[in-house]
Parts: structure tokens; sequence; C-alpha cells
């Protein structure tokens, strides 16, 4: 232990921020003159600039992957056990970046930011951003950091689809990219889940149109529901089985619509959570981005090898056997159209019983996969 | 990383530049090989979690895939050669994987333990189901369910319409002497075969 944290730990980390003024036209047409974004980075970025792996975050993450913001945090960032010195994405051998994407709001120019042109928040009208947008503007961040090319492009779920968006818009600037438990789009179920979540919150009376702020209020029982909700779909019901099982907290029936079963006690933890640290609005934007993610959308015949055959990177796809939400079957689109545009590309299925939220999680086969790869890409270019 | 003597045989049946698929393709030693003195490219298809993890230290293109599933995920004519060394007769229905071989690539190459073997004759006709180094397993425990001989896998390439292109037969020591060309059936351990659709 170094201060109290453990040594394969990055430690203390302080979110840095930078400003971009030249304007950003979004997929939609709208256009930001003038936006922020929040990033950490771990490790130190070498002479050649070749050792730089951009992490991509998922629907309700940050730019807070690794490390601790202060002694006392209860919590290290949500990709800790990945990253880290001696860590399978060793931060003695390269230098991690992690942004909060536009859009967010955990710092980034977002819903909460003041509007230039109002003088108040965005709120309801901050610009709807695509995946293809976030990827524009950590291109921006990359060159303002001296990258030119990331030695990975890494993500889950929502990440990995960052990371195929890079690849196919930025085909020279992209070594290896590995996409985690994602998909080449969503299913017709996975835009259902998000609508039902978005019309929970659209239809708590305390959303007031996304001017909610102005009323000084949240939304919460509308954002708990979406948790709770996506919660349920990115466990397995296996591993809410043997977490939970029928267990009842009293131990007996209670006749009664108060909290009977552990799996509902948790379920409004995870609500009540989430509620205290994110913002409705931003979470209606981001599972939007899901919905209109389509790398495949500008390729002939709409075909998603086409749209990958300019791509130069190396791909490592992964999945998880219990994963249902973005099941090992999408992930095998993705691999099939690579190996249709006759590109490089390794993917490995791995056996877990936790359903979509594997990929935070160290299985010990998927870090062992993920430490061999990160290895090899260290010892063919990237010298620390 | 070093070939096997089989892995040798077969690396000179293929053409450099090609394009390879290889079904079953273990720690990627062919695949590797390939790539780095013939300029081949490809990917290997494997199922076992350690071997995919030395595919990735060696920095083989591993797809991890269960055989018996075919092979959906590749277009018609989409190799040069696709390669199955040792696990023919682990398959539940060889025919069909042969099939689906020559479906995806042009040419196929197979290589086999020769059930036709004398070892495998003596044993069989003192009543017990043989037990050799090329076949070390007991039946109960074996992968291996569809054993051939060098004769069923010729009659079984006539009935499909394959045309075969090669054939090496091997001892243990995987060499070929005048004898085993003779009577190939009865002296070889390992047979290889190159083919493709007539």
């Amino acid at each position: 232990m170094t201060n109290g944290f453990p040594l394969d730990s990055v430690g203390l980390v302080v979110p840095q921020r930078m400003a971009f003024e030249q304007t950003l036209t979004l997929a939609s047409g709208a256009m930001l003159p003038h936006y922020e974004l929040v990033f950490e980075t771990y490790g130190e970025l070498n002479a050649a600039r070749d050792n730089a792996v951009l992490i991509c975050h998922a629907l309700s993450g940050d730019h807070h992957a690794a490390g601790y913001h202060t002694a006392g945090e209860q919590r290290p960032g949500w990709w800790d056990n990945l990253i880290g010195p001696g860590r399978p994405l060793d931060t003695r051998r390269f230098f991690v970046v992690c942004p909060n994407n536009l859009g967010g709001c955990a710092g980034s120019t977002g819903p909460l930011s003041l509007d230039p042109a109002t003088g108040q928040p965005y709120g309801p009208d901050f610009p709807i951003v695509t995946v293809g947008d976030w990827v524009q503007t950590q291109a921006r961040l990359a060159d303002r950091l001296g990258i030119e090319r990331w030695a990975a492009v890494m993500g889950g779920s929502l990440g990995g689809m960052q990371a195929l968006q890079w690849t196919v818009d930025f085909p020279d600037r992209v070594r290896h990219a590995l996409i985690i438990a994602a998909a080449p789009s969503l299913t017709t179920q996975n835009i259902a889940f998000n609508e039902v979540a978005r019309h929970a919150i659209r239809s708590d009376p305390d959303f007031h149109g996304g001017r909610y702020y102005e009323q000084g209020v949240v939304p919460a029982t509308g954002l708990r529901l979406a948790r709770m909700l996506g919660h349920i779909t990115y466990l397995s019901d296996d591993v809410l089985m043997a977490r939970f099982g029928r267990e009842l907290r009293d131990g007996k029936l209670n006749f009664g619509f108060g909290v009977e079963f552990e799996i509902e006690s948790y379920l409004r933890h995870q609500g009540e959570s989430f509620v205290k640290r994110f913002d409705a609005n931003t979470y209606l934007l981001m599972t939007k981005s899901l919905d209109y993610f389509d790398p495949a959308a500008h390729a002939p015949e709409h075909s998603l090898s086409k749209a990958l055959h300019a791509t130069n990177a190396e791909f490592l796809v992964i999945s998880f056997s219990s994963d249902w939400r973005f099941s090992p079957a999408r992930s095998r689109e993705i691999v099939r159209a690579l190996l249709d545009a006759d590109r490089d590309v390794s993917y490995v299925e791995i056996e877990s019983e936790q359903g979509h939220d594997s990929f935070l999680l160290d299985v010990p086969l998927y870090h062992r996969v993920l430490r061999t790869y990160f290895d090899k890409i260290a010892g063919s270019g990237a010298s620390a | 990383m070093t070939l096997r003597e089989e892995q040798t045989l077969i690396a000179r049946w293929i053409r450099d530049g090609s394009r390879v698929l290889d079904l079953g393709c273990g720690d990627g030693a062919l695949l590797a090989h390939l790539w780095a003195s013939r300029g081949v490219t490809g990917y290997g298809i494997e199922i076992d979690n350690e071997n995919i993890v030395r595919c990735l230290e060696t920095g083989v293109n591993v797809i991890q895939s269960d055989l018996d599933r075919g092979l959906s995920d590749f277009d018609d004519d989409s190799f040069d050669y696709v390669v199955m060394t040792q696990t023919l007769q682990a398959m539940r229905y060889p025919h069909l994987v042969l099939r689906e071989m020559l479906r995806v690539g042009r040419e196929a190459i197979v290589t086999f333990p020769n059930f036709g073997h004398w070892r495998c004759r003596a044993q069989v006709l003192a009543g017990r189901m043989p037990v050799t180094r090329h076949l070390p397993s007991t039946w109960y425990d074996t992968p291996n369910i569809h054993m051939c001989t060098l004769r069923d896998f010729e009659d079984l390439c006539a009935a499909e319409g394959f045309e075969i292109l090669e054939r090496e037969a091997l001892n243990t020591a995987h060499q070929s002497t005048p004898a085993m060309r003779l009577l190939p059936n009865l002296l070889a351990e390992v047979a290889l075969y190159r083919f493709r659709r007539r």
C-alpha cells in the first residue's frame, strides 16, 4: 500500500478539463460553438507518442475509470480492476485516456451546462449527440494531447460501439480496437427497453419537459424506474436467482406493497443511488445515441462489412455467454463482417454468469485475454 | 514455436501469399509459421480457452467457435485452403465438415490417424479396440468418434465428388518409406490429403 492505496492502483487522480473553441457540427446538423471535455489520464505518454489507449465509457459511465479522487473515496473508478501498474492494461507501459462524453453529466458540456444563448442550462435543448459525434470530439482531444494514432481504443457496451466507430471514421488513427459486450446496432427489443426508460423519465411530473433544474426538482421517480429496468437487463436471470433468489427481507410475506423480496430492495437501492449521481436529460441523450448507432448507415447496401472494409485496425471482439442485452450472437455479427472484409480479428466468448455487466468484472479468463492482448500490443510498437 | 512434422508437410503444400483457414488451430503455430515465412494470411478457429490465449500471445487471428456448428460465419470460396489437422475423426458429422471446408475454401487439407494401420488391425483381431501412440485414448473416453482408414476416406471423397490432389502416408517417425507408398492403408499411421471439388 502507498498512501493507503493498493500498489497496483493508479492511486490518487485529478480530472482534467479542456475547452474547445472550434465549432462542432453534429450529425443532427446542430452546432456547438464551444464545448468542454473533462477527462482523466493514467500513465505517461512516451516520446514516440505511440502508447496511448483511449477508454470509451458506456451509458452511465464517466471519465473516472481508475484510481481515487480522494484518499477516503469508497469506490475507485469504474474500470479500476483493469487499469493500473501491473494490471492487464498496465499504466507503466501505456498512457490511458478516459473522457466524459459530450452530453454527459460528470463535467463535460451537456444538458446541465449553461447555454451561452440564454444563460440558462441547456436542459432539453442540448442537441442529441451520436456515437460518431463523440468520436469527433475524442479525436479533437487526441489532437490536443499530441496523439496521432491510438495504440488501442477500447470500450464495453456503448463504449465498444465508440471503439468500432473510431475504426470506421479514423482508420489510420487506431492500431487496435477492443470491442467488448457490444453490438453493431441495437435490436428492436433493445430500443423498446430504452423507450420504456425514456417514457418513465418523461412522464414523471417533476420532469417539466426537461426544464426541471429551474424548478429546483429532479424527475427522481422516472430516473429511478429507468435505472431499475436497465439493471434487470444488465444481469442474467441466473445471477439474479443465485444472488437474491426469493429471499424475503422479514422472513415472511407481509401481504403489502413494501419491499419484501431481496431483489426489490436491491433494485430500489440501485435506482436511489443512481438518481443521486446521474442526470435525467443525459440519460435520455445516451439512450438515443444507443438507438441511433449504426456504423453501416452510410455504407453501400447498408452493409457492415463494406463499412469496415476501409478500416486498418486489428480487432479483438469479446462477448459474454450470459449477456442477453448484447448477446454473443451480436458480437459475432461484428466478427462476421470483419471476416467478410478481410480484416485482422480475434474473437473470444467468455463463459460468465454475470450477464452484460460481466465486462466490468474481473472474470479471470477475460482479464487474462486482455492482459495477453495488451502485452502483445506493447511488444509490437508501443515502447514505454 | 516449433511445427509438428505433419505441419511442416502441410506448409509445403500451401502457396506463398495465399489465404488459409485453420480449423482447430491449437496454439496457432502453423498460421504463425505460414505468415512469417510465406506471407500467408488467414484465421484460426479454436474452441479451447488455453489455445485461444496462446494464439493471442503469438498474434494469430483466432476465432473462438465450435466446428460442429459449421462455418456459417464464412462466405463461399473465401479461402485458398481450409486446413484441419487431427480433428476430422472427432467431428460429429465428418462428411458435413468436409463439405463445409470445400464450400468456404477452394482446396482442403486434412490429416487423420489411419485406423487401417496394422497395429490397429492386430488389436481388433485380438478382440480389442486399438490403443496406439496416435490413438492413445480408451474406447470410452476417446474424442475420436469417427475413425476411418485411407480407403474409407478415399471412398467418401469419391462419393462426395472430391478430387484428391495429393496424399502423404506417414509412419510414427513421420517418414514416408517405399513400402508405405506400396501399402499405405496397412503401414501409414497418419494420412495427409489435399483435395478439392471436382
